[in-house]
């Protein structure tokens, strides 16, 4: 059962919003405060037992029901919602500053204004900044078409790099969004060929040409949830066990990995999801002697196949090229 | 927690709001429904103490002073402290705050912000009258220890926490005068005067190991006018890239990565299979060298010797063979 803490502020919320909001159906006030109509019942009913000292009939909030809404008749002196506390302030007023001084993401003069009257209503001396978000990545040579077949509803011609696979393809896509996720931008477009949402790395797009036709992105094409990271397990990866030396525990820390055992300073033992094995092996043969494959089998014997043609062909360098 | 307590709390507030006179705790006792169940005096201050933790952790401003004839201290809630005074957002002005709300995926900095988009709502403001913009920024925020270290700059307390300069690295011991926690490229930092140093450092949130702990008294850090947090953390979180130009040989059709940087120089063909030559940028050695390896026999180093040496010794390790 969540505490009072989450509950307080809710309860403190409601009769001002209620106040401003008269005969609104109880499930959208519900929405507003992202509880259960259930919860807001709840809430409301707790109010109802609320008043001023006294607590007689005339002292106490009063609420009127009509079918499935509410308005307040009596509001026993809370009239405005309480001040954000400084927590609060800040996780609105640090988001607010990184979105003006990203250029592009929205207008930056609507949010300065924004910022503007949430900083002096909000009362806090947010003077110095506690916490400073820099939202900007590199300004990569693809975003100016995206952006225009964004606003334009444009569908996108693009030659892609996809790391995972190393390979490069062509491709048209309807284009949904930009995100700027972990330090990258992303768009995230209906890939036509592929008949699926997909998410291109603005930095891996080679070229971009934005199409006379528009952009249709199929009715079921969903926003991909971001939420968790990037990288989602998905049941038809496969699961690697490798050894990391120290000076490859940084893998542990980049890609997504289960299990992290190790001994502090010394090698760890990490469960990796891949779905792609090209991919896998690369990365293991990358690390040299720093990583090495307990499980799968097929993998290790990958990775050593791969070493071994590798030094093979090297020797193959014609004497003349030799630097 | 019970609804008795959320109930006590509400009609405690009311209470205090509707007061001109501070109202000491044996009046409160009296009146606000709820304390006349606590069974003994010590039981009941023990209840107010909590409540009033409570409400200050909520951000409520308690009042104390002394009231006419009384002699104990009593309470009171100043209305213009409380009340979240009118605010009036534009259209666009409400579309970026609520996408400012957005932007955090943690739920302690979602959460806070989501509160304060509460109280807005409930101070008439139609956040949600404007769809969000096709760019979407997302920042994470998981590290455990963020919460503490916003706190610390907050209140102006030295910390003590221990920190892995690399993940590699044993953790050390560090004492930092915090100025701020900054987000860059997706990661977190926080930057401050490293007092065992006596330098200007900035940490990587995610490598400090165990808990922050707060040194000494609130209001001893004071962060110099001049300093700019994103310069600090952008300055030190990227060195300078150092860029050799090094020749391979690359296979027909693989190695794409590599061929977006690469510039080809003419076709060589090497153990009888067909190739480009090509001339390309590379980072440090290392970096380069678990790149190119990774490629196994698609990519061969023909120069710089130190590279193609370090890719040798790679690839030699990852076959599994001794020596």
């Amino acid at each position: 059962m969540p505490g009072v803490a989450d509950r307080l502020p809710r309860l403190l919320a409601l009769v001002p919003y209620l106040l401003g909001r008269p005969g609104v159906p109880i499930d959208e006030a519900a929405a507003d405060f992202d509880v259960t109509p259930r919860q807001l019942r709840r809430d409301l009913e707790l109010l109802w037992m609320c008043g001023l000292p006294g607590y007689g009939p005339g002292d106490l909030i009063d609420l009127s029901f009509e079918g499935e809404t509410v308005t307040v008749t009596f509001d026993a002196g809370m009239r405005r919602p309480l001040r954000p506390s400084a927590a609060e302030a800040t996780a609105l007023v640090v988001a607010l500053r990184a979105l003006a001084e990203t250029p592009g993401v929205v207008d930056a003069g609507a949010v300065r204004r924004a910022l503007a009257k949430i900083e002096s209503a909000a009362g806090h001396a947010t003077g110095q900044q506690a916490v400073v978000v820099g939202l900007a990545t590199r300004e990569e040579a693809a975003l100016t078409s995206v952006r225009d077949a964004l606003d334009r509803r444009r569908a996108l011609w693009t030659r892609y790099y996809t790391a995972s696979r190393d390979a490069v393809s062509e491709r048209t896509v309807d284009p949904m969004r930009l995100l700027l996720v972990e330090g990258h931008s992303y768009l995230e477009a209906w890939c036509r060929s592929a008949e699926a949402v997909r998410l291109f790395r603005l930095d891996r797009i080679d070229h971009v040409t934005v199409l006379d036709e528009p952009a249709v992105p199929p009715s079921h094409a969903r926003p991909t949830d971001v939420s968790a990271g990037l990288f989602r397990a998905e049941p038809d990866q496969q699961v690697a066990v490798l050894t990391l030396a120290p000076d490859a525990r940084w893998v542990a820390e980049y890609y997504p990995v289960e299990d992290v055992e190790g001994a502090e300073g010394g090698a760890a033992t990490v469960r990796m999801r891949y779905a792609d094995t090209q991919w896998m092996v690369r990365l293991v043969l990358g690390l040299g002697g720093d990583a090495s494959v307990l499980e799968p089998a097929e993998l290790a014997d990958a990775v050593s196949e791969r070493a071994r043609a590798a030094v093979r062909r090297s020797r193959h360098l014609p004497p003349t090229t030799a630097g | 927690m019970s609804s008795a307590r959320a109930e006590r709390l509400v009609n405690l507030v009311l209470c205090l709001l509707s007061t001109r006179q501070y109202l000491t705790a044996e009046r409160i006792r009296r009146i606000v429904p709820g304390y006349a169940d606590a069974p003994s005096d010590e039981a009941y201050f023990r209840m107010f103490e909590r409540d009033k933790a409570e409400l200050r952790d909520l951000g409520v401003p308690l009042e104390t002073g002394v009231a006419g004839l009384e002699v104990a201290e009593g309470y009171r809630i100043a209305r213009r402290d409380y009340e979240l005074p009118d605010i009036d957002l534009e259209p666009d002005e409400a579309a970026a705050v609520a996408l400012a709300a957005r932007l955090w995926d943690s739920p302690q900095l979602a959460g806070a912000a989501q509160g304060a988009l509460h109280k807005l709502r409930a101070a008439g403001v139609d956040v949600d009258a404007v769809p969000v913009p096709a760019v979407e920024p997302r920042v994470r925020a998981a590290e455990p220890a963020l919460t503490p270290l916003i706190s610390a700059v907050q209140a102006g307390r030295v910390v003590g926490f221990s920190h892995r300069r690399h993940p590699a690295a044993e953790p050390a011991a560090r004492t930092l005068e915090p100025w701020g926690v900054v987000s860059w490229r997706g990661r977190w930092y926080v930057a401050g005067h490293d007092r065992d140093r006596g330098a200007t450092r900035c940490f990587r949130v995610s490598r400090i190991v165990g808990p922050v702990r707060t040194i000494g008294p609130a209001g001893a850090v004071r962060r110099p006018e001049e300093v700019d947090l994103l310069e600090i953390v952008s300055g030190s979180a990227e060195p300078p890239a150092v860029s050799h130009t090094a020749r391979l040989w690359l296979a027909d059709g693989h190695a794409h990565g590599l061929r977006r940087q690469a510039r080809v120089l003419g076709r060589l063909a090497l153990d009888g299979v067909g190739g480009d030559l090509v001339a390309v940028e590379l980072p440090a050695t290392d970096v380069a060298a678990r790149w190119i390896a990774g490629h196994g026999p698609d990519a061969v180093v023909i120069e710089p010797e130190s590279l193609a040496a370090a890719v040798r010794s790679r690839l030699l390790a990852a076959t599994g063979e001794a020596g």
